[in-house]
């Protein structure tokens, strides 16, 4: 299946040459932070986890969304859901590379992460995180490789692969839970230590994801013969639609407990966030700009006019997925960070060294993905 | 019903029973105290004894990070600290009353790790590299362990946790030959001394407030009830940082 990859136009191969200079410059900027240590980053001793371990939060969300056409096509036989299956199976895969990449990067000792198989803390929730990130992606490239051949040899699947892809429905919640227990068990941070960290978690993830997907096949449907057809998209925009309300009741529900307690050590982190905390306010505009983007993803959306016109829905999804990540892969881990335990607020930019790093991981993903998208496509005969 | 059915159904109804006593064990726990057997070292912090005593305070503090190797790194981002000043309104945010004395107001206060009972960073280090002693209650550390994920950092209370975002060891002035530097991508802290305990001496930091005050930091043993500071504690009323959060902090400051 993967000799697939090296087959291709002019177009494929300036796309993965351009991804493959990005993660060249990640590569190089990461060799300096080896070097020289976390201090090249924004980071300190009050921020201590920032860009890297939110974009790991981002993207556990994306790979777990992947369950969002597997559950119904497996589960529910949502014929439609056929051809987009394996799309959102390889989305799952490149997404969990780009997690353990990040994790991996915001190591001090990146050389000891063995330390965390040879002496597990069983009781440490970055353990399971990376037990169950692991366990997802070998699942997702057996089920997608057998699946995959046996569409390529026409022959049906074999049968003991149908548990595997129904342990797979329920290990991607688990992933997102897992991610979500490594905040909201801290009694240190108030803002992260709510109980419906982990629903939310899943509200936002399957929002993002089918987002994605959705911009991805009006991506595929310009640049290949792929189309997964009108009702397919028109599902998952239902999905995102769904998800997306439910995020935005989540987060309603954190304000309420908030504010109407009037605790003043968990509004501080709304403040922060929201109109700014003692002169800091860099997360301000980011925050509004996400609430407007998500205003107006609910409406296209919700509005069955503008979620049935394709050119509107794929803004919405834009707005949807660009939305949800400037509140989880920007806001949420450094607003619980901050104001720290002694109670004085910090700022934290990232650094262009970060960011390249970053840009590099996100390309590396983007290859990923695209080799595997070009390798289903090819088999289809349908480049 | 028929055996095979039976059989089954006895198994799990052992397995239930297996799993009930443990669950049961949990919900039913208490707030977490050291355990009654062996040590639970302690620290007590007279404030008034500090008063005016800016002197003294530095003292502790250097005794502590020059015997320990600890870098002096300048701005707040990268510093590393075991032990430090902090004025009233910052170690106890949640106390600072409006219209407090303007003695504690204006005298800081000395912080470090609180050694807690209960102590969150523990429990989320995923290598063990950071554990309770069994035998005295000392929350430990291993350097050469660490992966720098900084996770106990972000499960710390107190902020007690420092992290080598460089390289340390062209920032420390005079190395101490006996005692080890650190590597750029750990996480350390204050360890009540753990290399001075074993061998009967007390914390660097008490041993410098004695050259000041008797008993300005008294050191000991809460589970041994003639200690010294069994007898400070019961006589004096105590706060300790955060005692809401369960942590069961073994640092009590005298005010």
């Amino acid at each position: 299946m993967l000799d697939k990859i090296f087959t291709g136009g002019k177009k494929y191969w300036a796309w993965m040459i351009f991804l493959s200079s990005i993660i060249g410059a990640g590569t190089l900027a990461y060799l300096h932070q080896y070097e020289v240590g976390l201090g090249v980053t924004g980071m300190g001793r009050d921020v201590t986890w920032a860009f890297y371990i939110s974009q790991l939060t981002f993207f556990v969300g994306v790979a777990a969304s992947a369950v969002m056409v597997v559950l119904p096509y497996y589960l529910h036989d949502y014929k439609k859901f056929g051809k987009i299956t394996i799309l959102g199976e390889f989305l799952a895969i490149g997404a969990v590379i780009m997690c353990m990449t990040f994790v991996f990067v915001d190591m001090g000792q990146p050389l000891r992460v063995v330390n965390m198989f040879l002496h597990p803390q069983l009781t440490s929730p970055m353990f399971w995180d990376s037990v169950s990130l692991m366990g997802y992606l070998v699942l997702n490239i057996v089920i997608s490789r057998v699946v995959l051949n046996a569409e390529r040899n026409g022959v049906k699947p074999p049968k003991w692969i149908k548990p595997v892809i129904y342990t797979s429905i329920p290990w991607a919640v688990s992933i997102h839970t897992v991610t979500a227990f490594l905040y909201c068990g801290l009694a240190a941070r108030p803002f992260w230590m709510s109980a419906i960290m982990a629903p939310r978690f899943l509200a936002t993830a399957f929002a993002a994801g089918p987002a994605l997907l959705i911009i991805i096949c009006f991506v595929l449907r310009k640049v290949s013969k792929f189309d997964v057809g009108k009702d397919a998209i028109q599902k998952l925009a239902v999905i995102a639609a769904y998800a997306m309300f439910a995020n935005i009741f989540f987060l309603a529900l954190e304000f309420f407990t908030a504010y109407y307690s009037g605790m003043h050590h968990h509004t501080q982190h709304f403040q922060l966030l929201y109109v700014g905390l003692e002169g800091n306010s860099s997360l301000v505009p980011w925050m509004w700009t996400s609430t407007v983007l998500a205003a107006i993803s609910l409406y296209i959306l919700i509005n069955p006019n503008t979620r049935k016109n394709e050119k509107i829905l794929g803004f919405g999804a834009i707005a949807v997925f660009l939305s949800i990540w400037m509140d989880k892969g920007m806001g949420l881990i450094i607003a619980g960070l901050v104001p720290n335990p002694l109670g004085y607020v910090v700022d934290y930019t990232p650094t262009l060294i970060e960011l390249t790093i970053s840009a590099g991981i996100f390309a590396l993903g983007a290859l990923i993905i695209s080799a595997l998208y070009k390798s289903v496509l090819t088999i289809r005969r349908q480049v | 019903m028929k055996r095979r059915d039976f059989i089954t159904a006895t198994a799990l109804a052992a397995a239930f029973g297996l799993a009930g006593k443990p669950v049961y064990n949990v919900l039913a726990s208490k707030d977490a105290l050291a355990s009654k057997t062996g040590k639970r070292l302690a620290m007590v912090i007279d404030l008034k004894k500090f008063e005016g005593n800016s002197e003294m305070m530095n003292k502790c503090v250097d005794a502590c990070h020059s015997m320990h190797n600890v870098p002096d790194i300048e701005g707040a981002k990268e510093e590393v600290k075991w032990i430090w000043p902090e004025p009233f309104e910052h170690a106890f945010l949640e106390q600072n009353n409006q219209f407090i004395p303007e003695n504690i107001q204006n005298n800081p206060i000395l912080i470090m790790c609180n050694h807690c009972d209960n102590p969150p960073c523990v429990g989320v280090c995923p290598p063990k590299a950071t554990w309770k002693r069994a035998e005295d209650g000392v929350v430990m550390m291993d350097w050469h362990r660490c992966i720098g994920c900084r996770y106990c950092m972000a499960a710390c209370p107190y902020g007690s946790r420092s992290f080598n975002w460089r390289d340390p060891r062209p920032k420390i002035k005079n190395i101490t030959a006996n005692f080890p530097t650190r590597s750029k991508g750990v996480v350390e802290k204050c360890t009540f001394c753990d290399e001075r305990i074993v061998k009967g001496l007390e914390p660097a930091c008490v041993v410098a407030s004695k050259m000041y005050e008797p008993e300005a930091m008294v050191f000991g043993d809460l589970n041994d009830d003639k200690s010294n500071i069994r007898k400070i504690l019961s006589e004096n009323y105590s706060i300790r940082r955060k005692p809401e959060l369960s942590t069961q902090p073994e640092v009590y400051y005298l005010i």
